[in-house]
């Protein structure tokens, strides 16, 4: 399922959405190339995600949640443009909506990689006690 | 296109794929942290290559949310396990809150001139990012015990609802057909925060698995919405990424309860309710050295954890006592229900957290053939998850509902605080039982004295 991204139906769309960016107001044809990703993302999405054993349940939701602090992106663009008439208000919002990401994007790594630290196979937790 | 746009671009590609394997690397424990590392470092490239945009000018602002996000960041990142189901809700609402900010930015910039596709993007990202906001900062209070867990009910709730419901959609609708005017659009957002609030307050504390999940999927699809605003693939797809694994997680912990995601939002369960179960008999109640006689000559011994655990901190306890049974040659096992506790593999992550190797945790389908072999089954601050009137009485209010099936070992001994009903207030004809034995007292100080009664064994 994974090498759907990678089809070039995909390839193209993103293609079309990349020159589309260019325009302010939306064209059919970049709307379209949306649309194709955020259904091959939702196809990719539910193979991958339903082979995560329940064991692994909450790093999960840590990792996405964190991965979706991607919003980051968005918000920086925003906080570091220059805007005739709304420059300040604008820059406010863009600056608390990179706090906010961030937030999600540091904390959430790091608590998933100090869960997922924890869960060891049997052997390696032997030696770690005798210590 | 320029140079700059191209890197950009690449980055964003490699982003995409790097978050992809990151999951993917979360099938198996093994492979979990390398996923984590590269997801984390599609992240990275995603954050430098947007600095190198074309239309960036004054990094002030920037740095300011970069320094603050992460002396916030950090420090939660570093909460004690127990705090986890209410920082991950904490985290949703940030993550929405970014969301919603980067669309109310978006209207404030370009106005009325966004197109009416766009437009209809960005009040779905806005209203979805604004209701997850309050809603989780709810469900993190309940979680936190600032509120009260109970559901909050009040007379013509529902029709409030409705009502609210309705003037949001309307308000989204009328703006949609005219961008222009603000006023609709500040209605519409203002509506999302109330009705984030009227969510989760009837929700019960039992539920917030399921609460847990359908926010996270909410916070990614606002993600995913800002996406088709900006015209950016990567934030399209790393917002289905998590939309989708919210979603999931939400019919997983559904299908767990037997019950359906409109029951768990608008069935206020956990309110008083007239028990339909009449249970005869009464509870035995069984000594500490009876119970470690019990376990110190049994072959195989199941631990059965619910929210119960973590409230008394009972994990590393009840690993020293797994410990001491294993060098007796005991097999011992731990079973976790996939509700148990507040949030999805919540127990798993205790159990983890006080050194328990994962080949030890047991799901629920892999450890219900093995219970009649089972010599003792602990159970720890658990309740309706092994409640046997969920398969045997059509009637209960949890009929249907899988259970692990400890009424079937040789020996239940439970772990109980008191005597009082469990949070949803159900019976629960296991402890009147004669196999059952009921060991009252906090979780934590029974396992420790069950450690120190084995060894004298």
């Amino acid at each position: 399922m994974e090498h759907l991204l990678f089809h070039p139906v995909g390839f193209i769309a993103a293609l079309a959405l990349i020159e589309g960016n260019k325009e302010l107001s939306f064209n059919p044809a970049v709307l379209i190339a949306s649309l194709y990703v955020f259904a091959l993302a939702a196809f990719l999405g539910y193979q991958v995600i339903s082979r995560v054993p329940p064991l692994l349940h909450t790093p999960l939701m840590s990792a996405t949640n964190a991965i979706s602090g991607i919003s980051l992106i968005g918000s920086i663009v925003i906080a570091g443009s220059h805007y005739d008439q709304h420059q300040m208000l604008a820059s406010i919002l863009g600056c608390a909506a990179v706090t906010s990401a961030m937030i999600n994007v540091t904390g959430g790594f790091l608590i998933t990689d100090r869960m997922l630290k924890m869960f060891r196979k049997k052997e390696a937790v032997k030696p770690e006690e005798k210590k | 296109m320029s140079h700059a746009q191209y890197f950009l671009e690449a980055t964003y590609l490699i982003a995409s794929c790097l978050f992809v394997l990151g999951l993917k690397g979360l099938s198996h424990p093994d492979t979990a942290r390398r996923g984590m590392i590269m997801a984390a470092a599609g992240m990275a490239a995603a954050v430098l290559g947007t600095l190198f945009h074309p239309d960036i000018h004054n990094y002030i602002y920037i740095a300011i949310g970069l320094i603050l996000g992460s002396s916030i960041g950090i420090p939660m990142a570093m909460v004690p396990m127990t705090a986890m189901p209410q920082r991950t809700a904490l985290s949703h609402a940030f993550g929405a809150l970014a969301a919603s900010m980067v669309g109310i930015a978006e209207y404030v910039i370009h106005g009325s001139n966004l197109g009416p596709v766009k437009v209809g993007a960005l009040g779905l990202e806005v209203m979805l990012g604004s209701l997850t906001v309050t809603g989780s900062l709810i469900a993190a209070a309940k979680l936190q015990e600032l509120m009260r867990g109970t559901p909050i009910m009040f007379k013509g709730q529902q029709i409030f609802n409705l009502l609210l419901f309705i003037v949001m959609i309307g308000s989204f609708i009328t703006w949609i057909v005219n961008p222009a005017a603000q006023m609709f659009f500040y209605t519409m957002v203002g509506c999302a925060f109330v009705f984030g609030i009227m969510l989760v307050i009837p929700i019960g504390a039992a539920d917030m698995p399921v609460v847990m999940s359908l926010l996270n999927s909410y916070a990614g699809l606002s993600s995913a919405a800002t996406g088709f605003v900006l015209g950016n693939n990567v934030l399209i797809i790393a917002g289905t990424l998590d939309g989708f694994s919210g979603f999931i997680l939400s019919i997983l912990m559904c299908k767990a309860m037997n019950r359906s995601i409109t029951n768990v939002l608008f069935g206020g369960f956990g309110a008083p309710v007239t028990a339909e179960t009449t249970v005869s008999g009464s509870m035995r109640e069984v000594g500490l050295d009876d119970v470690a006689v019990q376990l110190a000559y049994a072959n195989q011994v199941v631990f059965v954890p619910g929210y119960g655990m973590a409230t008394a901190q009972a994990q590393h306890a009840c690993r020293e006592l797994g410990n001491i049974l294993e060098e007796r040659g005991i097999s011992v096992k731990y079973a976790i229900h996939p509700v148990a506790g507040r949030m999805p593999g919540h127990m798993n992550v205790l159990l983890a957290e006080a050194n328990v190797p994962y080949s030890s945790l047991y799901e629920m389908e892999q450890i219900n053939p093995e219970m009649p072999a089972t010599d003792v089954a602990v159970v720890i601050g658990a309740n309706d998850v092994v409640n046997p009137d969920a398969r045997d009485n059509p009637k209960s209010l949890i009929a249907g509902m899988p259970i692990i099936e400890v009424d079937k070992a040789k020996s239940v001994v439970v772990l109980k605080r008191g005597k009082g009903k469990g949070f949803s207030g159900l019976e629960n004809p296991l402890f009147f039982k004669p196999v059952t034995g009921m060991l009252y007292g906090d979780a934590k100080t029974s396992l420790t004295n069950l450690v120190q009664a084995v060894q004298k064994v």
